[in-house]
């Protein structure tokens, strides 16, 4: 064993004086290895990022959470059956809220883009949440400033408004916001409290946003809209049931014949998983397909490159055979060399696979992030190819004849 | 007293193309210990291909080779490795000294196959180096050292693993004429402290050196004189 190391370590050595005599062409052998496990390991930190994403865009969406709408989501091309489906009122949801029993909590929610004014400050295209009662519960909400408007404030269209942690930063700087007003659209609202900080999701600032009663958004930017309402199920166990007793409740207060159609839908966060599953496993295939490809490519340099070496080292070969090196010393004199290139390829890989995790999650929406089991591939794969490709040109140095080698010049 | 080699009938045939080449034609040799033997002939006439097989570098195609007792003919590619890396100490025309490595690791070379440890390997090859007289070179270049500095080297390595015999294929060859008498001076000294030498070469001032002189013609011995020069 330990001799083995010792033999190691000497074809180590051996290995390292041989590459950095020809630093051009060990460069450009590496090169090619780097290109196939950046590749890879880039692709992986772009789907893990998205996976995170998508995970906490999902929890945000919440996983007990029935969301009951006019479309259902990842409707795809049935976009025209659905728009004539007559829109979820805010009816709707107050018969929900009196007759479910599975419920846990019901709200509703909508929303509208309005430019946001307070003095000459003036912020464009906010998304104002309208929300009823519990709202606030479902999507833990959590107020950090002052308070979430109450009942009485939501039924009688307060013109109360609760901002985000950003919102306040921008309108108001360091001033205290509450019972100050701002101008939402070209309407008056009243501060009542400012949210804590929550961070962002897909590009979406979460923190941007702002929340008004429901019926002030009704009121003030339009009655002719559709809205969800959301129902939190206390235990995920009762989530079927729930569905099955809001449809029965949607069908009854909107009196639809058996023979009927529903002309709602009831979303619920599974949805969304399945259809990132379709989409991201189309895309973990093509990933793995170019992986391989340009990994190929590299190992097919390295053997290029590896039998190069042999040819223009016979010299060498034969004289460490002369001098009684046996076959299984000179093939691993050269798989060590062809491990070491793809190797410190593979390191180098994935240090600037960080690299670009980090400019892909500053410069676009996507979060990236290098996942561990990306590093151990992307290591595991060059050493494996440095073996794989190294093997054929190893074996051809070994069983060269040392007579013809010593005659080489 | 037996033999340190024995060739008995030594048949050589390289096949090129459809033609049949008979490099050597039932070659017999015997070569004893601390005999300082030369083998002569002109190109063609089968003496290098003599001398691989001496070396255990090449087999032949018939006959038997006999080294110290042991069978080599019938040996395959790692079992003659072995025997090179232990009996024999090769010293060549162009010196064939690995160019990036020092003269100190190029003379340590037999011992790391050998499976010496590098303390051991690093003591043993000073001595060798101080033997041929370079112990302050042991760090330099073969492009650093003069064409009989690089012969030294070689001879070192050669030394090192304290053959059986060294086999010399035209030590000289590529040497001018003062330091080629400097090199055939080392073999003497060689000589003299009991080592067993065999010299390739078509000079005849360097085959006379010999106490024995073999002459090859066409595939065969067609002398073997003592030579009284001592």
């Amino acid at each position: 064993m330990i001799a083995f190391f010792i033999k190691l370590w000497e074809n180590i050595r051996i290995a390292c004086t041989a590459l950095v005599q020809n630093k051009m062409r060990t460069m450009l052998t590496t090169l090619g290895i780097i290109i196939g496990v950046l590749t890879v390991v880039s692709v992986a930190s772009i789907i893990e990022g998205l996976n995170r994403g998508f995970a906490s865009q999902i929890a945000n969406l919440g996983s007990n959470t029935l969301w009951i709408a006019k479309f259902p989501w990842a409707s795809g091309q049935d976009f025209f059956k659905y728009r004539n489906r007559p829109d979820i009122t805010l009816e709707n949801a107050r018969y929900l809220i009196e007759h479910s029993r599975q419920a846990e909590i019901i709200a509703a929610l909508t929303g509208s883009r309005q430019n946001l004014r307070r003095l000459d400050r003036e912020l464009a295209d906010i998304f104002v949440n309208g929300i009823s009662e519990g709202f606030e519960q479902i999507q833990n909400l959590v107020v950090e400033e002052g308070r979430f408007f109450n009942n009485l404030e939501i039924e009688k269209n307060k013109n109360n408004v609760v901002i985000g942690w950003e919102i306040k930063d921008k309108l108001f700087g360091n001033r205290d916001p509450l019972n100050e007003k701002i101008k939402i659209g070209t309407v008056t609202y009243t501060v009542v409290g400012v949210l804590k900080k929550r961070g962002s999701i897909l590009g979406e600032n979460l923190d941007s946003e702002v929340y008004v009663p429901i019926g002030t958004i009704l009121k003030n930017f339009g009655f002719h809209r559709s809205i969800s309402i959301l129902a939190k199920v206390a235990d995920a166990n009762d989530l079927e049931r729930t569905r099955d007793e809001l449809r029965y409740l949607m069908r009854l207060t909107r009196r639809l014949k058996p023979s009927e159609e529903d002309n709602f839908a009831i979303n619920q966060q599974e949805m969304l998983t399945e259809l990132y599953k379709k989409l991201t496993g189309g895309l973990y295939t093509a990933a793995i397909g170019i992986g391989t490809l340009s990994l190929l490519v590299g190992g097919i340099g390295i053997m290029n490159i590896m039998l190069v070496s042999v040819a223009e080292r016979r010299k060498e070969i034969g004289i460490r055979k002369a001098l009684g090196a046996k076959r299984k010393v000179i093939t691993f004199q050269f798989l060590v060399e062809s491990v070491i290139i793809c190797g410190v390829g593979g390191v180098l890989a994935i240090l600037l696979s960080f690299l670009v995790a980090m400019v892909i999650d500053k410069v676009t929406p996507f979060p990236s992030a290098v996942p561990a089991w990306s590093v151990i591939m992307g290591l595991l794969f060059s050493a494996l190819i440095g073996l794989f490709f190294g093997i054929y040109p190893a074996s051809k140095a070994a069983r060269l004849d040392p007579i013809e080698c010593l005659r080489y010049e | 007293m037996s033999a340190l080699i024995d060739l008995q009938g030594i048949t050589k045939i390289y096949r090129i193309g459809s033609v049949e080449v008979h490099a050597l034609r039932g070659v017999n040799l015997q070569i004893h210990t601390n005999e300082y033997v030369s083998i002569m002939g002109p190109s063609g006439s089968g003496k290098s291909t003599l001398m691989n097989i001496i070396g255990c570098l090449d087999t032949p195609t018939a006959g038997h080779y006999l080294l110290e007792g042991v069978t080599v003919h019938e040996m395959d590619d790692n079992q003659l490795a072995m025997i090179r890396n232990a009996k024999i100490g090769f010293v060549f025309q162009t010196f064939n000294l690995l160019a990036r490595a020092t003269a100190l690791h190029n003379v340590e070379l037999p011992l790391i196959y050998a499976g010496v440890s590098a303390g051991k390997r690093h003591e043993r090859a000073e001595v060798a180096l101080t033997k041929v007289g370079l112990s302050d070179r042991q760090h330099h270049k073969p492009n650093e050292l003069s064409g009989g500095q690089r012969q030294r080297v070689a001879i070192a390595r050669a030394l090192v693993n304290n053959p059986s015999l060294i086999l010399a294929d035209e030590p000289t060859g590529n040497l001018d004429s003062q330091t080629g008498e400097e090199i055939l001076r080392v073999f003497d000294e060689l000589h003299a402290q009991g080592n067993t030498i065999i010299v390739v070469t078509h000079e005849k001032d360097v085959a006379d050196r010999a106490h024995r002189v073999v002459h090859i013609r066409d595939g065969n011995i067609a002398d073997d004189v003592r030579n009284n020069r001592a």
